[in-house]
């Protein structure tokens, strides 16, 4: 019996760049209020998961091609040299440091290296959690 | 500020996280592990003499102060370890190449085995004690999948059993570390020691001390704790068991020697004393075990267990003696035990089977198989000019020097039944009639003697320069001893 999941797919289509845009959010919010890395990439893996609901694995596959694997280990390095850059300066390992900038749009922004570290496990968490949804679902 | 003290563990991390990216691709795995391998031992040799010149070597972590931020300590206990468990690490990793298989190698087998090596060495190097807990688990998560890679029916069995009994244990130790920071309000090393001399060690911090040894226990199979082991070791291929005998246990070991020297030594009578009486029957089932199996790797399994027992009853006696001894033992152990399991490995490799009853006359054919053996084997029960004598030496002598006469009588009887033990692996399993001809064999040794001569010389370069190594696990000894030297480097900077 085929079913028609048309309500499903239409409110996914919409309600995933919510979900997206909420969790990129939680993402950058992370450094003055509750969020950050951990939880912002488990909302991106939650938005992916809600495609792979409301459509099949194929389709997801082919909506975002990566293997998320690889994204596990790109988060991982991002990570880890974002530490390894503060031996160039001559301090510890994982140093961070922040500044201010004058963007063109936000105007004055604080910028931390610490940002970047973030995005490593926010990859991770991605990966990871991409990887075990995947897998389990494709065994047969 | 010194940033050499984090490169053994760096290292293994960047190598691991790139290899995932060659998962098909196995001569660059091969080609990238060595090179990872060699340029770990490379720094921590460089550490170790770095910390043999000019003393304990730290690093503050993200440039946050000693007590608030977390530090990595490299004092000459874990540069030392740290030195024999990367050269050991490279021995398996040789080892690996002719018998692993490619179905494991293409599954991350590389990569894991490089994050093993970040739990392992980082733990051996941390300064606080929640991130011993990290690294443990670090270590944990490699070893659960290394256990399980390759989906044999044994191995699914026994990983079950072996992660409910380490996810129990961590467990416990999120606990304890809790309990002791409720107490004592701080996680780094130097600091709690500081702070629970103050105090003199009242009952509820000797309650912590004692579900800190359970812990820790648990992780390196000692008398009541170590019944999850010789199933676990039995279940992965050799060069993985090499590899969790030579470390995992160690870093147990290590974890007491560290928390019952640096923290909680005000109550000497209670634990020490109860660390002592374990480590005895700790050693007395190890040699029972070791006698009773016919079972070539069972045999050198509770063989793991019998030096994990020496060890402890030297840390039990709290003289600088028997501590140098217990370190000394330590590295020999490390050394000889993933020596020994490569050459039972390489026995079943040529007999297709880990029955030393259905094995005979080995030497025949492997003649040099069969005296790497004897060598191995006369080490391991502390024959002089070896290195297994001069660490048992010196735990004996402390031992005696501080009137623990049954503890000593325990540890010579145990050498005989150690020696027992192997010298029966030898004789069934390399003399009389031989049961293979050189058609029968199951495969060859081609590849194999490399990492198991490379251990050897070591082991016996170890024994024979004793005297030249000798300060080095003094200067080690002195540090554990005296808990100032420890602060001083860690709060005073």
């Amino acid at each position: 019996m085929r079913t028609n999941d048309l309500i499903l797919q239409t409110i996914t289509k919409i309600v995933i760049f919510i979900i997206l845009a909420f969790s990129l959010h939680l993402f950058f919010a992370g450094h003055y209020t509750p969020g950050g890395g951990f939880i912002g990439g488990l909302m991106t893996a939650a938005a992916l998961v809600l495609l792979l609901l409301a459509f099949d694995a194929k389709t997801v596959k082919k909506i975002f091609p990566v293997d998320f694997k690889k994204v596990t280990a790109v988060g991982l390095l991002i990570a880890v040299f974002t530490g390894i850059g503060s031996f160039i300066f001559g301090v510890p390992f994982l140093t961070h440091t922040y500044d201010y900038f004058d963007i063109p749009i936000l105007g004055e922004t604080g910028l931390a290296t610490a940002v970047l570290f973030d995005i490593g496990v926010y990859l991770v968490v991605i990966g990871v959690t991409m990887t075990i949804i995947q897998t389990i679902g494709e065994d047969e | 500020m010194n940033n050499l003290v984090i490169l053994p563990v760096l290292v293994p991390l960047v190598a691991g996280i790139i290899l995932i990216f060659f998962n098909k691709q196995i001569t660059v795995q091969k080609w990238i592990s060595v090179i990872a391998s060699i340029l770990t031992i490379v720094v921590s040799a460089i550490l170790v003499q770095t910390v043999f010149n000019n003393g304990i070597q730290i690093i503050q972590v993200g440039s946050w102060k000693a007590p608030y931020g977390i530090v990595l300590v490299a004092d000459m206990l874990a540069s030392l370890l740290v030195l024999t468990a990367s050269i050991v690490s490279l021995t398996c990793i040789l080892y690996a190449f002719k018998t692993i298989g490619e179905a494991r190698e293409k599954f991350y087998f590389y990569s894991v085995v490089q994050f093993l090596m970040v739990g392992v060495l980082g733990a051996f190097l941390t300064g606080d004690i929640f991130n011993l807990f990290v690294f443990f688990e670090v270590m944990l998560m490699s070893s659960y999948v290394l256990i399980v890679l390759g989906g044999t029916k044994v191995q699914l069995r026994e990983s079950i059993k072996y992660i409910l009994v380490n996810i129990i244990s961590s467990a416990l130790f999120v606990a304890a570390v809790g309990l002791l920071y409720s107490v004592v309000g701080t996680l780094n090393m130097a600091d709690l020691s500081q702070r629970v001399s103050e105090v003199d060690q009242p009952g509820i911090l000797t309650v912590i001390a004692v579900m800190f040894l359970v812990v820790f226990g648990l992780k390196g199979a000692i008398f009541p704790l170590f019944f999850w082991l010789p199933g676990s070791y039995q279940a992965p291929p050799t060069p993985i068991t090499a590899l969790f005998g030579a470390l995992l246990t160690k870093v147990g070991v290590y974890s007491i020697l560290r928390v019952f020297t640096l923290i909680f030594y005000h109550d000497a009578e209670f634990t020490h004393g109860l660390i002592s009486i374990l480590a005895g029957l700790t050693v007395l089932v190890g040699v029972i075990g070791a006698i009773a199996y016919w079972d070539v790797k069972k045999i050198i399994i509770y063989n793991i267990m019998t030096a994990v027992g020496v060890i402890l009853f030297g840390v039990a006696t709290l003289s600088t003696t028997a501590i140098a001894g217990s370190i000394y033992y330590v590295v020999h152990d490390m050394i000889v035990k993933a020596a020994l399991f490569f050459l039972v490995g390489a026995m079943a490799h040529i007999s297709g089977t880990f029955d030393l009853k259905k094995m005979g006359g080995l030497i025949k054919n492997h003649p040099v198989l069969g005296w790497m053996f004897f060598i191995a084997v006369v080490t391991l029960a502390g024959i002089p000019p070896l290195s297994g004598f001069v660490g048992k030496l010196l735990i004996v002598q402390g031992g005696l020097e501080n009137g623990h006469y049954v503890m000593a009588a325990v540890v010579l009887l145990s050498s005989l039944l150690v020696l027992y033990s192997v010298m029966k692996i030898f004789m069934n399993g390399f003399w009389g009639e031989t049961k293979l001809s050189l058609q029968e064999e199951k495969g060859t040794t081609k590849g194999l003697l490399l990492p198991i001569a490379l251990l050897l010389t070591l082991s016996i370069a170890l024994g024979i320069g004793a005297e030249w190594f000798i300060p080095y696990f003094h200067q080690a000894a002195e540090t554990l001893m005296n808990p100032s030297i420890y602060i001083d480097a860690v709060l005073k900077e």
